[in-house]
């Protein structure tokens, strides 16, 4: 190990040692709870002026907190527990973390090093328990090996394919006397991601795209964590090929742009979903053909070629044979292909495929009923959302039917400024999460939309940002049900509601609650009262706003593919297929 | 279903060998047998891990493993172009009319007996998998009382070595600030 300069190298105690470590690493803000193992750290981070910690009330709030700051910023989000219980609450969002792909550093503290093993109070093998949710995972017992293991902890989270990586750090190496030197150097024999795409697949991928003639850019999160939108709106604009963006990728595309046909999969666009499933050629970049977009893979996108671009050579052929893998970094791959096409010429012949699914976007556009009864339709408040929020705006989601519709109906222009849980799918991740947002870009605005259901999960942070002054918005879609899980009833269980009413307008009062939390609480239940509450919300900036969207129950998510069935059988609305005229093809 | 040997390097570390099997086990992949050992580099284990799996599985296997950032190299080891050796220790009986039966069995496969007592004797035998099941067929009707067998090491043929080569260290960006 070599180490960085002879500066600062007088004895230190293992805390001292850790802030330190972590005021290296480039670390801002932490997200956090003290507790007895972790307790030596706090003394030091006490007196740090580079660090400012923020006392959360829960540590599952600190991870998802971690987690919005760094898919906001593009950093790597950081979070501290305590051991035992402290520790264990991390793991959903480590979890989420690791299936998002998000640069995430985890400091827990662990018993004594000499009392591990024996089931000492507040002791669990966090290690353990995260082996299989974190990209790497620690355990310091020396002191000594506090400044590699951080500066290690923060490169691993933060290259390749992003991830979580949790630094347990025994009581006693925090306690005892260490010297602190920061390395200039780190030695991960086994860890060398290939960000650089090989030569011959980026040829033999223009090569393909070149010849077909039903290509479709399939956009995945690894565009928006690569930051290769730009790169992605060249490849479009020299190309014409029309674009599909996961869920993971809203933003990494404007949603206004005439190529993009959407999100695809089991709640896609019909036209993004016809993208993918007509297409003789997929480029997918970043995306990991994941069970929701796919559906039943053996008939998903019978007729295409796929060339396959991902950071993680582990996820190209794992679910789908890749006919042109490329592993390497998004941003370097687009950039390669662009270059590429524009030597050879980007002369392929799309036009009868891109009139098609012109068509198809139009007959098929995004849509809803405004309910017959003049009560609130959740789609059109996240449409006024979108509209008076804009563009710039942050939008951070829950999980459920809210967040299907925030991922159609708001609209979004710009990379990172759609987070939510993609691939855990964590009900209460979105209060949170644009709480860790709002402090890692203070000048945007950032709204929390969330269910009734999921806000009551987690809302015991609105306590979090009232106090540290983070005035987030949150919009609760609040059809006083678990909406998603209530769709599937009504479609797949005859109707029959087992335990999916919360009776969230009638208990809790979320106007009261966000009051008893220093927050503005305002209600809302009339479309015609929807755009000034809005307003109203987006006026204030001194504290957060709650605001109690009460909709519709019986609304629906559509499109919609059934759970295991083919794309080809896409419901538009209930008991309506779209019909293709697929002679255009 | 075909049985592959794989070659893991692996860094020195504690719970390396955790990481490897909850690996297997929560991707669904079977471990037929797996041993660790240490290498001529004190820093670094090597593990052989025989899996049953199609091809398309074990690609994912691998790039699975790779993933593990204390894994270092894996190599495929085919059965011609490798030596395959699992250990067996088993304790057969041998009174005095038997022992000499045994100890002619025992000969016949170039085994060793390494423990003798009144009742019987504990023969230890190296080979490969089928060597191993065709001493114990012979051995079995004397009566096996208990036998513990390792799993199978493997080492490519030739001079070639798939230990790694020094690697180059990871520069850690400057703290942004004088520390």
């Amino acid at each position: 190990m070599t180490e960085q300069g002879g500066q600062g190298t007088g004895a230190v105690s293992g805390a001292q040692s850790l802030v330190t470590s972590l005021e290296a690493a480039g670390v801002t803000d932490i997200f956090g709870i003290p507790g007895g193992a972790i307790l030596p750290a706090y003394d030091p981070l006490m007196d740090s002026t580079r660090i400012r910690h923020i006392l959360v009330r829960h540590e599952q709030g600190a991870g998802h907190a971690a987690q919005g700051y760094a898919a906001a910023t593009g950093r790597v989000g950081v979070c501290m527990a305590t051991s035992g219980p402290g520790a264990t609450n991390l793991v959903t969002p480590l979890a989420d973390a690791h299936m998002d792909s998000v640069p995430l550093v985890a400091v827990t503290g662990q018993v004594g090093a000499a009392m591990i093993g024996t089931d000492a109070f507040q002791e669990a093998d966090i290690r353990g328990i995260t082996m299989p949710i974190t990209k790497h995972n620690f355990l310091v017992t020396d002191p000594a090996d506090i400044p590699s293991t951080i500066a290690e902890a923060f490169h691993i989270a933060s290259t390749g394919r992003p991830g979580p990586v949790l630094v347990d750090i025994a009581k006693s190496a925090l306690q005892a006397q260490t010297t602190f030197a920061w390395p200039t150097e780190l030695h991960l024999p086994g860890y060398r991601p290939v960000t650089t795409p090989h030569a011959k697949q980026i040829k033999e991928a223009v090569r393909l795209i070149k010849d077909a003639r039903r290509p479709v850019l399939y956009v995945g999160g690894g565009v928006i964590r690569a930051g290769a939108s730009r790169e992605l709106a060249e490849l479009a604009a020299l190309t014409g090929i029309p674009v599909v963006t996961t869920l993971m990728a809203r933003g990494a595309f404007p949603d206004s742009h005439p190529q993009h046909l959407g999100m695809p999969g089991m709640h896609g666009t019909v036209a993004a979903v016809a993208g993918l499933q007509k297409s003789d050629l997929i480029i997918s970049l970043g995306a990991r053909f994941d069970d929701r977009v796919t559906g039943n893979l053996d008939s998903f996108a019978p007729q295409a070629l796929v060339i396959h671009a991902d950071i993680d050579p582990a996820e190209i052929g794992k679910n789908r044979h890749a006919d042109v893998p490329i592993v390497g970094d998004c941003k370097e791959v687009i950039a390669q292909l662009v270059a590429r096409l524009q030597t050879e010429g980007a002369d392929g012949d799309y036009e009868q495929w891109v009139a098609f699914l012109a068509g198809v976007k139009q007959s098929y556009p995004l849509g809803y009923d405004a309910p017959s009864d003049g009560s609130l339709a959740p789609q059109y408040v996240l449409e006024r959302l979108g509209a008076i929020a804009g563009p710039e705006a942050i939008y951070c989601a829950g999980v459920g039917q809210h967040q299907m519709w925030a991922a159609h109906f708001v609209g979004y222009e710009n990379p990172n400024t759609w987070i939510n849980s993609g691939g855990l799918g964590t009900m209460g991740f979105s209060v949170p999460a644009a709480m860790g947002a709002k402090v890692g870009m203070p000048d945007s605005t950032v709204w929390a939309i969330d269910g009734d259901g999921c806000f009551q999960m987690t809302n015991q942070e609105l306590a979090t940002c009232a106090i540290n002054d983070i005035p987030i918005k949150v919009a609760i879609i609040n059809n006083e049900s678990l909406g998603m899980v209530r769709q599937w009833q009504t479609l797949f269980y005859n109707e029959r509601y087992s335990n999916t009413d919360l009776h969230s307008k009638r208990i809790p009062d979320f106007v009261k609650l966000a009051e008893a939390y220093g927050c503005v609480g305002l209600a809302c239940e009339s479309p015609g009262d929807v755009d000034a509450t809005i307003e109203k919300a987006m006026a204030i900036d001194d504290r957060p706003v709650v605001v109690d969207f009460r909709v519709h129950r019986d609304a629906m998510v559509w499109p919609m593919v059934a759970a295991g069935t083919s794309n080809d059988e896409i419901k538009y609305a209930r008991d309506l297929a779209p019909e293709f005229d697929e002679d255009d093809l | 279903m075909s049985k592959h040997t794989l070659s893991v390097l692996v860094e020195n570390k504690p719970g390396v060998l955790a990481r490897i099997a909850g690996l297997f086990s929560r991707r669904g992949f079977n471990i037929d047998s797996l041993a660790v050992g240490p290498t001529e580099h004190p820093e670094i284990s090597r593990m052989t891990i025989v899996v049953n799996v199609e091809e398309s599985p074990l690609e994912q296997v691998t790039k699975q493993l790779n993933k593990l950032v204390e894994v270092i190299k894996i190599v495929e080891l085919d059965g011609s172009g490798s030596v395959n050796r699992e250990l067996l220790l088993v304790k057969v009986r041998a009174d005095a009319t038997s022992r000499g039966a045994v100890l002619d069995a025992v000969q016949l496969f170039r085994a060793k007996v390494v423990d003798v007592s009144p009742e019987a004797v504990t023969v230890q035998a190296v080979g490969n998998s089928d060597k191993l099941a065709d001493l114990l067929r012979v051995l079995e009707p004397f009566g096996i009382r208990e036998l513990v067998q390792s799993g199978m090491v493997a080492i490519g043929r030739g001079s070639r070595s798939i230990s790694e080569r020094p690697q180059r260290p990871v520069a850690v960006p400057a703290p942004p600030m004088a520390i």
